[in-house]
């Protein structure tokens, strides 16, 4: 038998004021229960911590910097992983084939893949929430309009036409983002609009409408708080999408720059000389980037299993 | 009645119709010449009102019948397909933008979900006090005083201010809703079913709010409810309203005591009393027929225990079967 | 010569278990039921009625837990027959209800289907001679044509006919027994008339007996023929119909009728009872009623009062509102 409404965690504190923060809702309980309880999670949780703090820090961290042209000695190139520089420090993961320590490019590169990651997703996010709320609020022939050029945006592969714009403009971290963001935003207009067709029929937009409020503070301040959700979960499976979008990317060579190498080029230009055992090349940054796609995929589908109406 | 004062809202045959589009197939087939399922639902079907101002005229159906429609339609949330709205004497679709924003204020609704109608991401204080920030209908500085204000008024503590939708109970919940209404100073509250979704303990606490309020502000209510104990009880006038139509209006004395349309008198009969006992039940027959089909004539002759031929054919219309009692039956006709 | 009666709860406790520990829906609840008799269970939302009701049936599942009570249904402990044993009870020699008929019909499954398979999980019965059967509970509720009918889906059905339905499948069976838990509040005034109609031939004609789940007094003082009222997961009051409703004892039952617009003059202020019903969590200390009772003694915030019987009354109350006499 379904737990009867009234006794429902949400409704179990109704009398007395509130004695938990505000933000505390029964709701929010559940979630971070929900989160903390799978053992995979605390260790993803951990792992992921740990990549954006060494992210963040690498300029201070790293022993080199791999995109300083200067820095970079061409008779260092290709070392094993443990080898000592001419400088003195050592190359523990190695070289590449122009002397690029591949511990501080591989830290470097977490940080474009990270960048791409998150602001492709942001900016898809943004685009694709406010086109489905206009189509979901207005209705009509705008819905129409916005939802068949949603439809016809939805048909493109999204690596077709990464490729082709990126062919036409060139590359760089900006393009990629660009690219991504051109046909990602469509997923976020159908959520958003088919969360905010349900929302918009609840009597409380109707209270707003009946007080006269203007339609983008009906749009923005009522109806896109309480949409949010299916958003963010997507939004968060998309990041490790995004990353490895980008890493394909660049792994074909329309990517990044060669002199600002991603995970992704590092890869690329790692293969050749697998089949002569110089392995680190492509395979440190190849497993640096299994981690951190990893990791976020662990925390988002327990965020998404968490945020599932059918748990609450 | 004086003509000096114009009626607060009135309504001119007033109807309402939902017609759900067809899509590209369904067009597709209708060229063909295959008949399309009807899709028209014909909510209000013709409704000619007019509410005095101070007076609580509730209005009574059951489902279908178009009552909450009708509701929308007067506080200006549904257009309505055809008729005139008419709000203090002047016609809602020619007012200019000053007077439209009267008018939207002025009718406020009461909703019937205490959960569905306030957003749950507001605190009662930013619920409460939008209204008068968007409109500019008092200085920023006297916004709290206005907001401690209207929850006291409401019978709630001035700490609630800062607790969110999901840490009320559902009476306190409706309350924040009328709280809300009476902000912006309106004259005339529709209410529709505010009572239908909370406890009968409750129900009372907030039926002596409604009738508290209405003293101290003066206010017109449309009550809308399908509880004829609660309607008899807070209501001047009475209209029983049936698939779209009025099929009776009068005061609510000669509602119940003097019923003329057999629909109310079975309303009237079904209504479950404490006071009876093992009571030997004998209903009236048939569904409730849906808006999409309604029956011809007089849509209640399928389940109408006098139904005669005529009322298959011809539509019955309001008349007058004793001062401001009004009625739409053709048995009145039969009697000489 | 007393018959036995068919259903006796006694002390039944059922809680939900939460993170915070285990929050008490029914704490203690009694009840007796008579052959063919009419039973109303009335409260409000919080008063453990439906728990109750669902308590008896089996159907309480985890996070909720029966933990204590005898649930005997003619003699025999509900509660100490295995999963498979009650299956065999359940829509066969006890039915249930709902307030969504829905939560009885599948909707992608005919009604045809969906009877049949009332009738033939319980006995073996030829497809011929059970469709009959199907067809003659259907005219019984009330449903035309029930050949063409049986073949349509739950959805073609409106709520008050789906409701029928239900109670169809719920008597196909003849059970001894239907719990029915408020399954007529989401429907229109006319057509609970209609229901409760055909519940009443129904309770004539196989001699069922009801347990009648509900917060509308008017509902049962016009069909049951005891009531049992509930206020915090407990029976404040029970026993005839008229005896209870014209001369309540607890406070409680007094407050409900007079706070009914009926009770009172229209234009007048209604008698409202101040203050909510506590919530699971909250539940005051000595009875739980004393903070919102107008009568309450100051050993009312104390202890809590014992169920009194007197005569075929019973209150839990210290400071009754009538004096009820024993019969000498």
């Amino acid at each position: 038998m379904q737990t009867p409404e009234h006794l429902s965690s949400a409704n179990l504190s109704l009398t007395g004021p509130p004695t938990t923060p505000l933000t505390d809702t029964p709701r929010r309980r559940a979630i971070l229960k929900q989160l903390r309880s799978h053992p995979s999670v605390k260790g993803s949780v951990i792992a992921l911590m740990l990549l954006l703090a060494v992210v963040l820090i690498a300029p201070f961290f790293a022993p080199q910097n791999p995109y300083d042209l200067a820095a970079l000695d061409l008779l260092d190139g290709r070392l094993p992983p443990g080898s000592a520089s001419l400088e003195g420090f050592r190359y523990w993961l190695g070289t590449d084939s122009q002397g690029r320590d591949m511990l501080s490019a591989i830290l470097y590169g977490l940080r474009i893949s990270l960048t791409v990651g998150l602001s492709a997703v942001a900016l898809a996010t943004i685009i694709g929430s406010l086109v489905g709320l206009v189509a979901a609020y207005a209705g009509g022939l705008i819905d129409t309009l916005l939802m068949r050029l949603v439809d016809f945006i939805l048909g493109f592969p999204t690596i077709l036409v990464a490729l082709v714009l990126l062919a036409m403009l060139g590359r760089g971290v900006d393009k990629v983002v660009i690219a991504i963001v051109v046909v990602q935003w469509a997923h976020y207009a159908r959520i958003m609009r088919s969360r905010a067709l349900q929302e918009r029929r609840k009597e409380y937009i109707e209270a707003a409408l009946n007080l006269g409020f203007p339609a983008w503070r009906i749009m923005l301040r009522h109806l896109l708080p309480n949409c949010l959700g299916p958003v963010m979960v997507f939004a968060t499976i998309q990041v490790a999408n995004a990353i490895v979008l980008e890493a394909t990317l660049s792994f074909l060579g329309v990517g990044v720059p060669i002199t600002e190498p991603s995970l992704g080029l590092l890869i690329a230009t790692g293969f050749q000389y697998l089949l002569s055992g110089d392995y680190w090349i492509s395979m440190f940054p190849g497993l640096a980037l299994v981690l951190l796609i990893l990791t976020i995929n662990v925390v988002a589908d327990r965020l998404r299993a968490a945020l599932d109406p059918r748990n609450s | 009645m004086s003509d000096s004062t114009p009626p607060i809202i009135e309504l001119r045959n007033v109807h309402k119709r939902f017609v759900k589009k067809q899509d590209l197939i369904q067009r597709a087939f209708q060229l063909v010449g295959k008949t399309p399922e009807p899709r028209t639902v014909y909510a209000v079907n013709g409704v000619s009102l007019a509410i005095q101002p101070g007076e609580v005229l509730g209005l009574v159906g059951e489902s279908g019948c178009g009552k909450s429609t009708l509701g929308r339609v007067v506080a200006g949330l549904h257009r309505q397909t055809e008729g005139e709205l008419l709000y203090q004497g002047a016609a809602v679709a020619q007012l200019d933008r000053k007077e439209k924003l009267a008018y939207t204020l002025g009718v406020q609704m009461v909703f019937q979900d205490p959960q569905a109608s306030l957003n749950p991401r507001q605190q009662l204080h930013q619920i409460l006090g939008e209204a008068l920030h968007v409109h500019r209908l008092a200085p920023a500085d006297d916004v709290p005083a206005r907001i401690d204000q209207a929850l006291a008024e409401v019978g709630l503590a001035a700490e609630y201010r800062v607790r969110l939708p999901h840490q009320l109970s559902g009476g306190q919940r409706q309350r924040v809703g009328i709280a809300r209404a009476l902000m912006v100073s309106p004259k005339f509250l529709v209410c529709d079913e505010p009572v239908a979704a909370l406890d009968v303990s409750i129900q009372a606490q907030v039926i002596n709010l409604f009738m508290d309020l209405r003293a101290q502000h003066g206010l017109t209510y449309l009550f809308i409810s399908h509880d004829l104990g609660v309607v008899r009880h807070i209501s001047d006038r009475v209209a029983i309203m049936y698939l779209g139509k009025i099929v009776e209006i009068a005061s609510t004395a000669d509602i119940f005591g003097r019923a003329n349309h057999p629909y109310t008198q079975a309303l009237i009969a079904e209504v479950p009393n404490p006071e009876r006992r093992k009571r030997v039940f004998v209903p009236i027959s048939g569904e409730i027929p849906s808006p999409l089909t309604p029956p011809s004539g007089c849509t209640f002759h399928p389940r109408c225990p006098h139904a005669m031929a005529r009322c298959r054919e011809e539509v019955p219309q309001l008349e007058a079967v004793a001062p401001d009692h009004w009625s739409a039956c053709h048995l009145n006709h039969t009697v000489a | 010569m007393t018959t036995q009666p068919l259903l006796v709860v006694r002390g039944l406790h059922t809680v939900f278990h939460n993170e915070e520990g285990a929050w008490p829906a029914v704490s203690g609840v009694d009840l007796s039921i008579q052959p063919g008799e009419i039973v109303g269970l009335v409260g409000e939302s919080g008063s453990g009625k439906s728990v109750t009701g669902f308590s008896i049936f089996g159907l309480i599942d985890p996070p909720g837990e029966v933990i204590a009570g005898e649930v005997l249904f003619k003699g025999q402990n509900l509660r100490d027959l295995s999963e498979e044993q009650m299956r065999r009870l359940r829509g066969n020699r006890i039915a249930m209800i709902f307030q969504d008929p829905l939560m009885t019909l599948n909707p992608v499954l005919r009604i045809e289907e969906q009877m049949l398979e009332a009738i033939q999980t319980h006995a073996s019965v030829p497809r011929a001679q059970a469709l009959k059967r199907c067809c003659e509970a259907l005219e019984m509720v009330g449903i035309p044509s029930p050949e063409t009918r049986l073949r349509s889906y739950p959805h073609e059905f409106s709520g008050g006919m789906r409701q029928r339905v239900a109670i169809a499948i719920a008597m196909i069976n003849q059970p001894e027994l239907i719990i029915c838990d408020e399954p007529t509040t989401a429907l229109d005034v006319t057509i609970q008339g209609q229901i409760l109609f055909h519940m009443q031939e129904i309770c004539r004609t196989h001699g069922t007996a009801l347990v009648w789940i509900t917060h509308d007094l008017g509902v049962i003082a016009e069909l049951a023929d005891q009531v049992a009222v509930m206020y915090a997961g407990k029976i404040v009051e029970s026993g005839p119909v008229s005896g209870v409703l014209d001369a309540p004892a607890h406070p409680y039952t007094r407050g409900l009728l007079d706070s009914l617009p009926s009770a009172i003059q229209p234009g007048q202020r209604l008698r409202q009872i101040s203050g909510m019903a506590p919530s699971l969590s909250n539940r005051p200390s000595g009875c739980a009623f004393q903070p919102r009772c107008a009568h309450a003694l100051a050993q009312c915030a104390i202890s809590e009062p014992e169920l009194t019987t007197v005569n075929q009354r019973t209150y839990r109350c210290f400071a009754p509102l009538v004096a009820l006499r024993t019969s000498t």
